[in-house]
């Protein structure tokens, strides 16, 4: 198992800390957004030749023990795509986020025809078979949806896992701001458009 | 004679085609953005100098005045040119991505020996 910190142009200690706790890095010179931090991640691991991803946000929203959950159904050939959704079993969940993630899902559901309770979670599995066929431009919070609709274009099997979600205050500095929803939906029309 | 309006836009306009003729000579932008930008300010310089021809031009459109129909075929050229550069800026963007990523997936930290704890 290989664990790489992509540090996308972090100024602080991030890579540091990461290569002392004995994690690859890979660092971008200068930031170039969530989903190119992503995309960087799957280069990395097709060019490692890996058999199974999983991408881990590092704001600390995650639960490492949700990994195992949602590699299971990778490991059982049952889909290709596993998104840890923070919202199946949704608890604990602050309203704006709810409504905000409600409204990304259902946009998701209009533009792409993909269902699904949580198209922004950051925790998911990428077989080998996704990770070569799941190709997306978009660099910044846009892509998640992409994802999902790269997957329904290439018939891999989508599947979601409901994963347990740790909002503290940090987690929620480091996340998705609630006003880049507007920017965030504008650029994805406008791709969409162009 | 030229109003004083009409003196003041001219000269902008041969500025503006002193700095196309400039660029082009220093190879900055190729000859058809040159020739488009002469053809450009080129309208521009009749449309100030001789009124009456874009009254005709309007007329022809059936817009009421010639100064209505520039502003007509000014805003939508602005507007094609902003998505042009929109466009333009969106794939230098996914370019300077593609270039970073590059770089560092080639230095990743396990194919470095040594490195320095970052300045803060």
């Amino acid at each position: 198992m290989d664990v790489v910190v992509v540090n996308d142009g972090s100024g602080d200690n991030t890579q540091f800390e990461a290569e002392r706790a004995g994690f690859s890095t890979v660092n971008h010179a200068i930031n170039r957004g969530l989903g190119a931090a992503i995309k960087t991640g799957i280069e990395y691991a097709k060019e490692k030749k890996a058999d199974i991803m999983v991408t881990f946000d590092g704001d600390g929203q995650h639960d490492p023990s949700d990994i195992e959950k949602i590699i299971w159904p990778v490991f059982q050939k049952k889909a290709d795509l596993v998104i840890g959704s923070r919202f199946k079993k949704s608890k604990n969940v602050p309203l704006d986020r709810f409504f905000l993630n409600w409204f990304a899902n259902f946009i998701t559901l209009l533009l792409y025809g993909v269902v699904t309770t949580d198209s922004q979670s950051g925790l998911r599995t990428f077989s080998q078979k996704a990770l070569n066929v799941v190709d997306f431009k978009g660099e910044r919070m846009d892509f998640s949806s992409e994802i999902l609709l790269e997957a329904k274009r290439n018939n891999l099997k989508i599947a979601e896992v409901p994963i347990k979600a740790i909002y503290t205050e940090y987690s929620r500095k480091k996340g998705q701001k609630n006003l880049n929803a507007i920017p965030t939906f504008s650029r994805f029309l406008v791709r969409l458009l162009r | 004679m030229f109003t004083a309006i009409q003196i003041l836009l001219l000269a902008f306009v041969i500025f503006a085609i002193s700095r196309v003729y400039l660029r082009l000579k220093e190879n900055v932008i190729s000859t058809r953005v040159a020739i488009f930008w002469f053809l450009i300010w080129i309208a521009a310089l009749v449309g100030i100098s001789l009124p009456a021809t874009t009254t005709r031009i309007a007329e022809f459109f059936g817009v009421g005045r010639g100064v209505d129909i520039i502003v007509y075929i000014s805003l939508a050229l602005l507007f094609y040119l902003v998505f042009r550069i929109y466009v333009m800026i969106e794939d230098l963007r996914h370019q300077i991505t593609y270039i970073v990523r590059e770089i560092a997936l080639s230095n990743t930290s396990k194919s470095r020996k040594s490195r320095k704890k970052p300045k803060k």
